[in-house]
């Protein structure tokens, strides 16, 4: 095996932390990992959050965040031990034989300098060519990698360029010094899907047209599945199984790796309209500013009793918007919201009590939703005692119900948020906003930030407590198979505007207008050669035009 | 966008300082006793002071002697002393000069060293190299500048006896002569605002350190001086500009205590001798001097922060 370019051998990485008033604790992050990657193949390395994937990831450059270190093992890269580098070897292989592309382009860049600047860098530290060759071949990777304007790109600053720009700029600063090993550290995660697309196909081309190997980490499997030759799925710092990726796709053998695969098979049959909606959106325009920056334009929805109407669409679409017009955080200039029959008042010092009551929220990041002094007791008995004058016992009794209802046990009444994993905590202001016994909960992104297995635990709690409580759910995503599969009306967004919107048979089944054919066509799909199709689909489809 | 935000900042920095004119007017106007008394003493007969107080214009109201006072201004007439008859503007201008030139040199020499030492402490943080610096300029600040000024003149203008104690320049006087008068209490100033600026320097930086570009530069193998010097130093240069100016600041406005123990023929001394003498409108005249370059610097401090932000400077 001549042409093993990265061998890493029974590898162990591990963290000490040091929690205030308690003894240093050590923990490992990694434990027993093997892994090989030969020049020129990309190999995928999948997992939740915490299962070690960007540790292992750094590791070939010999960098660890925080307090990590490797303990144990080997990291040889092209024939020499790094662990056994000093630290000026370690400083010369970084940005010359290894480089990263990281997840979030748009903090990865230096806001003070220009991009070109920042691009060649590397490679004119170490030495590998001069200014004006440097330059020349970072246009030529501009140009590779299809960004728009490539000799002239360069001279923009980051915050001048888009963030799918960003992340193609990023992925030529990584090929600039020519390594042989190259980290992308979920490049498109934080990016939206029909940017996500371009992004993809871009990092694919320029891997084959410049025979880098690399080690490409991500959450998502579909994701993976169409840039990597083999793929590695990790689980708390363990390597749960390994093969080529259309083994791991098609013939899972772990019952994880299972799950994984099958994460978005989550069905929910389509409720029809009743006569009567809970909530209608009329007209509605909004915006930020003094009305100078127009979010929403003349948006018009409907939600059902005991129904989910999901509003799809990207970063800046108005989707959030919509949802603080609802709430009255941001009281629309013209068009009039009505719930059960009764108009709302615009602003939300208008509302009666009962009015606040009735719409409940859940968010993004419950990390910071929830006060992190209290305990999950006082958090979910928050709304009991406002809204009912629950006290004392009774109040309780009513927060251990709330507790089993939403699958966790009562036993978690005296915690504190910092002791509850991601999704335990998404699941405590689910049950903070039924507290309040509401007919309408409006989630804004609630399962963006989760584990794909978890969101759809998540997923299938909101379902099942739809089905109980008969509440109703406006569910704004980001996400097409999350739509899928909880929505029974859709509404697409695209620049503040509701572009379609009808039942969910209706507007997933063509004819698309263009924007939901463009983003329908961006959702990754756990199928070999997907990305290939997709990117030829919508060259036909643009050609057709 | 940037022109409208300066001139923004501009135009904010005079309003603010014609309410400090206002306020100053006002302030001497409430202090007790009387200008045409002060100026003829106690035996005044109340013939000769009524003649005085209607000669002076004392008599107008408040309002119109205050619009008179800025008129005045304006047009580069700071008024007269009362107690020595000479015209302040005059007076002033020599010593604005050798307060400035002072400042200047104690600027020179600070701002670069505390920027220095800042970018050093980081590059060696909380080792030894760092702490040494964090524990001399704070010890250098704990310490009254009144203390360390005597402390320098012991050493140096009484023990070796190489340097003068006492700062008198004059005008015409060689340059080199000049620098070696004012090397003390230009020492002494230095010590006294390097802490603060070296302090902030360390910290701003610090703070940019925990950036994901900065993982970014460690991942380009750059050496820890490049990361710090390109990539961390351009992102924190608006604090510490901000930080420098107020020291610029209170070297012109603060040296009070400095000029009098070497005897230095300055704005600060010259505000204390006639506050003394309850020279009214000198100490009018020389407040409104501290207070212009007191929002001058920070409007200079604005504008210099504005310029630093890429955002701003190149729009989309």
């Amino acid at each position: 095996m001549a042409d093993v370019l990265l061998d890493i051998r029974n590898l162990r990485i591990e963290a000490t932390t040091y929690p205030p008033g308690e003894k240093p604790m050590t923990i490992t992050i990694v434990d027993g990992v093997s892994l090989t990657l030969e020049k020129g193949k990309v190999l995928g390395l999948i997992g939740e959050s915490g299962a070690g994937k960007s540790t292992i990831g750094l590791s070939p450059m010999g960098y660890g965040r925080g307090g990590v270190r490797i303990t144990g093992g080997e990291v040889i890269l092209t024939g020499r031990d790094i662990l056994k580098q000093g630290k000026n070897g370690i400083r010369k292989l970084r940005g010359h034989q290894a480089c990263y592309v990281a997840q979030s382009a748009a903090a990865a860049f230096n806001p003070a300098q220009r991009l070109m600047d920042q691009v060649v860098e590397s490679t004119l530290k170490h030495g590998l060519a001069n200014r004006a060759e440097a330059q020349r071949r970072a246009v030529a990777l501009f140009r590779k990698l299809s960004l728009p304007d490539p000799e002239n790109i360069g001279k923009r600053y980051p915050h001048q360029v888009s963030g799918g720009q960003l992340q193609r700029v990023m992925t030529a600063m990584a090929l600039c010094p020519e390594p042989d090993l190259i980290i992308f550290d979920e490049p498109t995660t934080a990016l939206d899907v029909t940017t996500q697309i371009d992004v993809l196909a871009a990092i694919k081309q320029a891997i084959h047209a410049t025979g880098v190997a690399a080690l490409y980490i991500t959450h998502d499997l579909a994701v993976v599945a169409q840039v990597a030759d083999d793929i590695m799925v990790l689980r708390h710092g363990k390597m749960v199984e390994a093969g080529p990726a259309h083994q791991i796709i098609k013939e899972p053998k772990q019952a994880y790796t299972q799950a994984l695969v099958a994460v978005h098979r989550l069905e929910h049959e389509e409720k029809q309209p009743t006569p009567k909606p809970i909530l209608s959106v009329k007209n509605v325009t909004a915006a930020y500013g003094n009305g100078i920056l127009k979010v929403l334009k003349n948006v018009s929805v409907e939600i059902h009793p005991g129904q989910t109407l999901a509003v799809v669409g990207e970063s800046g679409s108005g989707k959030s918007t919509l949802a603080r017009a609802i709430t009255g955080l941001l009281p629309p200039q013209q068009g009039e919201i009505t719930f059960e029959g009764r108009k709302l008042s615009n602003r939300l010092g208008g509302r009666t009590k009962e009015d606040l009551r009735q719409l409940q929220m859940i968010y993004q990041m419950a990390d910071v939703a929830m006060n992190p002094r209290h305990t999950v007791g006082t958090i979910i008995g928050r709304p009991l005692t406002f809204y009912f004058g629950l006290k004392g016992a009774e109040r309780d009794r009513r927060v251990k119900e709330l507790l089993e209802e939403i699958e966790m046990g009562k036993g978690f009444i005296d915690r504190h948020p910092a002791e509850l994993s991601g999704g335990q905590k998404q699941r405590v202001c689910i049950a903070r906003a039924l507290a309040a016994k509401p007919k309408l909960i409006i989630c804004d992104e609630v399962t963006s930030a989760l584990d794909p297995l978890v969101a759809n635990g998540i997923l299938k709690l909101l379902l099942n407590l739809q089905q109980i409580e008969h509440v109703a759910y406006l569910f704004i995503t980001h996400d097409l198979a999350t739509v899928k599969s909880i929505a029974d009306s859709i509404a697409v967004m695209y620049r503040g505007e509701v572009v379609r919107y009808g039942a969910k048979s209706q507007v997933l089944t063509p004819p698309f207008d263009d924007y939901t054919d463009l983003l329908l066509w961006s959702v990754p799909e756990m199928e070999l050669g997907w990305l290939e199709k997709a990117i030829a689909g919508r060259k036909m489809a643009s050609a057709g035009n | 966008m940037i022109l409208a935000l300066i001139a923004q900042r501009v135009a904010l920095g005079i309003l603010l300082l014609l309410a400090v004119s206002g306020l100053i007017f006002a302030g001497t106007q409430i202090l007790p006793g009387d200008v045409a008394q002060s100026i003829l003493g106690r035996s005044a007969t109340p013939v000769a002071l009524a003649n005085l107080r209607a000669e002076m214009g004392l008599n107008d109201p408040a309002d119109v002697r205050y619009f008179h006072w800025l008129f005045s201004i304006l047009h580069g007439d700071l008024g007269t002393a009362l107690t020595s008859k000479l015209d302040i503007a005059t007076s002033i201008k020599e010593r604005l000069w050798n307060t400035l030139f002072l400042a200047f040199w104690a600027a020179m020499i600070s701002v670069p060293v505390a920027v220095t030492l800042g970018l050093i402490a980081v590059r060696y943080r909380n080792g030894p190299i760092d702490k040494a610096i964090s524990g001399f300029a704070l010890a250098s600040t704990s310490v009254p500048e009144f203390f360390i000024g005597y402390l320098l003149v012991y050493f140096f203008a009484v023990k070796f006896q190489f340097l003068p104690g006492i700062s008198m320049v004059y005008e015409g006087m060689p340059f080199l002569d000049k620098m070696k008068a004012i090397a003390l209490p230009c020492m002494t100033l230095t010590l006294g605002i390097l802490a603060h600026m070296m302090r902030m320097t360390r910290a701003a930086i610090l703070n940019v350190m925990q950036s994901a570009y900065i993982e970014t530069a460690e991942l380009k193998g750059l050496a820890a001086f490049d990361i710090i010097r390109r990539h961390a130093f351009p992102n924190a240069i608006a604090p510490i500009i901000n930080v420098i100016m107020l020291n610029l600041a209170y070297l012109v406005v603060g040296v009070v205590v400095i000029e009098v123990i070497f005897v230095y023929p300055g704005m600060g001394q010259y505000l204390v001798d006639h506050v003394a003498k309850r020279d009214v409108p000198v100490v009018q005249a020389v407040g409104l001097i501290f207070a212009a370059v007191y929002i001058s610097l920070n409007v200079v401090a604005d504008v210099a922060s504005i310029l630093a932000n890429p955002r701003l400077r190149h729009p989309r």
